[in-house]
């Protein structure tokens, strides 16, 4: 869908904006420039404060990334169970670093605090699905189910 | 002692929670059926009596905190419900929205009757999509039923911004802005959402309020502490066998939950320290484990009770290190609005990082102890006030770890 028709499809819902970048990113997976200067416009606010709210929160992200955002818990109940080991095979797998997306722009790699899965540390979750009590040794075969 | 006692978690597992059917034949909806042939005066007054107090956290008596929207002039009020359940190690608002889902809407309804309130919002964090589905299935068929009458639900999602669990930062976000803090006075229950009185209640508080109305304040007065009675949910992470949750009423101790109901520690390894409420709370040591979970007995250890997050570390642990990632974690979810917060995280995370890196020195920890003391009353939210505990605590507790790291 059109990102036009999305954020003018919030424009009446008060205090829309949120609503409408996280529906907007679902389609596109980021919040490109001109979504954010053309969300202003829409919701009557300037540019800057726009640009404010799509910064502000982690899980919006105003650079292009890979299409499987893989986000990988650093809270201290997942620290002590091991999430580096985790990070490294991560890295390894992809060979890009956190933050980094691959080249293939299949992945995207980053650190997010608590998803409340705790029970099962470590955590990590790829396009906001949880995988528990995530061993180094699982990374290629969970990583293979978006591979396809 | 040490048994569970299930009041917010009543229907777990006992119902399909997308079926409000089975809700309903548990008793569901009868509350807020009562309720409304209650004055709302009166029903304010039955919630004040039970005593129950906010479970987010904060722990402010949610009857007084009713009556205080209820006298707010104005015809536009809001019931908002926090489901942005940010704190780490804490999963109790998601067993319960997952599981029981119209006890939540429920409660919502009980308040938005009290107080003279048409529309709430659920503010649920943005981490748990298939909760938000969960609610607003919920939400359709409770309309459909007929069982809300004229008051109306919504569900927003948030971010990603663990700063939102605060109130007026909630607000802000509900509003479509970015989530920082506002300056209090005013509260919310006298100017929230858009201006208008509004009453912001945990999912845990609101999940409480429909069993207090149909059995009555003293029946819920009488469990647990009388102090800061009732239950609470309490999530075990870290080295501990049962890495569970569990609802228990409140005069259980720290011992009883680590050691009974979670099952000690796994290896025959010995106990090093606990971290209750969340990253924001304080480390204790073996010598207050018996502690009953409540609110008031875990402030006059100086610790918190919070969101009952239970991270327990055993002897093996470097105490330095998690306190260094904690330190990171607070400076990452710095809203940067006021500066002793902004500024106060990232300098705490440095040194704390240097310590740990083996380069700190005694010079060292008198500046985070400083730093901690500054913040504590000059920040402008309960995230910049709380940062420092954890360091804080184990300085105190924990000294000759940090002793141990130096030059």
């Amino acid at each position: 869908m059109d990102y036009r028709k999305i954020l003018s499809d919030h424009a009446n819902v008060p205090g829309g904006l949120v609503e409408a970048f996280h529906a907007v990113q679902a389609e596109l997976g980021y919040l490109p420039k001109e979504v954010v200067g053309e969300a202003a416009k829409v919701f009557n606010i300037p540019a800057s404060e726009a640009y404010g709210v799509a910064t502000f929160y982690s899980m919006f992200s105003v650079k292009s990334r890979g299409k499987n955002v893989i986000r990988l818990c650093e809270s201290a109940p997942c620290h002590v169970a091991g999430a580096a080991e985790v990070v490294n095979a991560l890295e390894r797998e992809l060979g890009v670093k956190m933050g980094e997306s691959t080249p293939d722009g299949l992945f995207a790699l980053e650190f997010t605090q608590c998803v409340g899965q705790c029970q099962a540390t470590p955590v990590i979750t790829i396009n906001g699905k949880p995988y528990l009590d995530v061993k180094p040794a699982q990374i290629p075969s969970i990583l293979s189910e978006y591979r396809k | 002692m040490a048994e569970e006692l299930r009041i917010v978690l009543r229907n777990y597992g006992k119902i399909d929670p997308l079926k409000i059917d089975d809700y309903i034949a548990q008793g569901g909806y009868k509350a807020l059926e009562k309720a409304r042939t209650m004055d709302p005066k009166a029903l304010i007054e039955e919630v004040k009596k039970s005593n129950l107090r906010g479970r987010g956290g904060a722990g402010f008596n949610c009857g007084q905190k009713w009556s205080f929207a209820y006298q707010a002039p104005g015809d536009e009020k809001y019931v908002v419900c926090n489901a942005d359940e940010g704190e780490p190690g804490t999963y109790k608002d998601r067993l319960i929205m997952e599981n029981d889902p119209h006890t939540l809407l429920e409660g919502m309804a009980i308040c938005a009757y009290a107080i003279g309130a048409k529309k709430g919002y659920i503010y649920c964090r943005g981490e748990y999509p298939h909760v938000t589905k969960i609610l607003k299935t919920a939400i359709s068929q409770a309309k459909e039923k007929g069982v809300l009458g004229d008051f109306d639900i919504e569900v927003r999602m948030g971010a990603g911004a663990y700063v939102c669990g605060e109130e007026t930062a909630l607000i802000e976000s509900l509003e479509g802005k970015r989530g920082e803090p506002r300056f209090k006075p005013p509260y919310p229950p006298s100017e929230g959402l858009w201006g208008k009185p509004t009453i912001v209640n945990n999912v845990e508080t609101l999940a409480n309020i429909p069993v207090i109305v149909e059995k009555g304040a003293e029946w819920f007065a009488s469990i647990g502490v009388p102090s800061y009675p009732g239950t609470k949910v309490v999530t075990l992470t870290g080295d501990v066998n049962n890495r569970t949750f569990f609802e228990v009423p409140t005069n259980t101790t720290i011992r009883e939950v680590i050691y009974k109901l979670g099952g000690g520690i796994p290896g025959g390894k010995k106990f090093k320290a606990v971290q209750i409420g969340g990253t924001s709370g304080a480390f204790i040591p073996e010598s207050n484990l018996d502690t009953p979970i409540a609110f008031d007995n875990m402030a006059a250890i100086g610790a918190t009770l919070g969101s009952g997050a239970v991270f327990v570390l055993d002897e093996t642990r470097q105490i330095v290190d998690t306190v260094s990632q904690i330190t990171k974690f607070f400076e990452h979810e710095s809203c940067g609005k006021c500066a002793p917060c902004r500024e106060g995280t990232a300098r705490s995370a440095e040194i704390m990082e240097k310590i740990n890196a083996g380069l700190g020195s005694q010079k060292d920890l008198n500046l985070l102890q400083k730093l901690g003391r500054v913040m504590s009353y000059s920040c402008l939210c309960g995230l910049g006030q709380a940062a420092m505990i954890p360091a804080l605590s184990t300085i105190e507790h924990f000294r000759a770890d940090y002793e141990a790291k130096f030059v």
